[in-house]
């Protein structure tokens, strides 16, 4: 709709996440993981969130440090425990943060359902175990499914490799990971990248998120 | 003599066909790599968006944007292709990866495995991509222990842990023996320092020996 705002600074590129909003991070590990951007987040001050990511936190920075500050009402990941989610265990065992454990590939498609506008789709996954009781199923073909939702964000903090200045991205190896897909999904799409390049000096073959999905790029 | 972890990992490996796209979970699956034949043409899939995935990274090939999917540093091979997350578990629900080696807590005799959670009421729960790999790939292959560290079977008439999926599994690999779960039962193919006849009475499994 309107063009894309290259930011001075983090603090400008978040500027405005309301509370109670949910927020999908990207990043699989550290890997593509929009450090800077969770630093601003916090800095912010946005509360009540539901946050969308592959893992719960990590050590005691980024997300974990966003989760310590009583700012997450609700995490939907698919791996929270992991040798160094202390900050998320600690909440979760006292009863302080919702959990919705989705597997990896349900989050991702999820996500993916809602960047595409579909309503709802039949998935093999998670049959028959705990994390489908209760949840419509549907024979086809003489396999079973189970119906799943989308997962829409009011906001997607995404870490890219480059950026142009009309806000098309690009990736690096394994960082590309959650962040296409949470680009389609955010209404309000906020890239971190290394670099801003002027606009067509990447190759149009190889841009993996055209612009029309990136409201704000910041480089860090 | 029974088989060790690294024994266990040339086990599957051999079973792995010329050209496979193969998935290897986290912990001692990735043990497989190792026993791959280089000539072979085996693609490993990483599900965090990688085709031909190569060999851990040592030194200055350390890169942080290339991990595998236990987040531990790994190489780029000739080849490689890097895609984001719905597609790479896309081409796993979609029948496209020919193998994936999971580790089990428990398989039951109909292929049914658990693998993610121990259901202990104060266990956070953390599932992964092991659901979608479950479903997704033509082959389950489990690699485990055939007796947990109190000498109970993992290999059981019915899962008692949290499921991962139902019937998904096809061949267990154990440092006693290794097993074809079939239509017809689970078939014993070799065991390893236990006659067949020890092994029957050690599990609640019905078994039958392979013709």
């Amino acid at each position: 709709m309107s063009a894309v705002k290259i930011c001075d600074s983090t603090a400008e590129a978040v500027d405005g996440i309301a509370d109670g909003s949910t927020v999908l991070i990207g990043g699989f590990g550290l890997a593509g993981m929009p450090v800077q951007l969770i630093d601003a987040l916090i800095e912010q001050g946005a509360t009540d969130l539901t946050v969308v990511s592959n893992n719960a936190g990590n050590g005691d920075t980024g997300l974990a440090a966003l989760l310590a500050k009583g700012r997450v009402r609700k995490v939907i990941c698919s791996f929270p425990r992991q040798s160094d989610s202390w900050v998320f265990d600690g909440l979760f065992r006292a009863g302080k943060i919702e959990l919705e454990v989705v597997p990896q590939g349900n989050l991702a498609e999820r996500m993916r359902a809602a960047g595409a506008g579909i309503g709802a789709f039949y998935c093999p996954t998670a049959v028959g175990t705990p994390l489908a009781e209760g949840k419509e199923t549907r024979e086809i073909d003489g396999r079973t499914y189970v119906l799943e939702y989308p997962i829409k964000g009011d906001v997607a903090l995404i870490g890219a490799h480059r950026s142009d200045r009309m806000g098309n991205l690009v990736y690096r190896k394994t960082a590309r990971n959650f962040g296409p897909v949470m680009a389609t999904a955010g209404r309000q799409v906020i890239a971190q990248v290394s670099e801003v390049v002027d606009t067509g000096v990447l190759d149009p073959e190889v841009i993996v998120t055209p612009s029309i999905y990136v409201d704000r790029v910041v480089a860090v | 003599m029974s088989l060790n972890k690294h024994e266990m990992a040339a086990l599957v490996a051999r079973d792995i066909e010329a050209g496979s796209f193969v998935n290897l979970g986290i912990g001692q699956p990735t043990l497989v790599a190792d026993h791959l034949p280089a000539d072979a043409g085996i693609v490993l899939h990483t599900e965090n968006g990688m085709l031909n995935m190569g060999p851990a990274a040592v030194g200055e090939q350390i890169d942080p944007d290339l991990i595998n999917a236990g987040k531990v540093p790994v190489t780029e091979l000739p080849g490689s292709a890097y895609f984001h997350h719905a597609d790479s578990f896309a081409m796993m629900r979609g029948g496209h990866l020919d193998v994936c080696v999971l580790g089990a807590f428990q398989v039951s005799a109909r292929g049914d495995l658990a693998n993610w959670h121990t259901g202990e009421p104060d266990a956070i729960p953390a599932v992964g991509g092991a659901m979608d790999l479950a479903v997704g790939a033509k082959s389950v292959y489990v690699m485990m222990t055939l007796f947990a560290k109190d000498g109970t079977p993992k290999l059981v008439p019915e899962c008692t842990y949290p499921l991962t999926g139902l019937g998904c599994v096809n061949r267990v690999y154990t440092d006693l023996a290794t097993f074809a779960i079939t239509a017809g039962g689970v078939v014993v193919r070799e065991t390893f320092g236990i006659s067949f006849d020890e092994l029957s009475s050690r599990l609640a499994v019905p078994l039958r020996e392979a013709e």
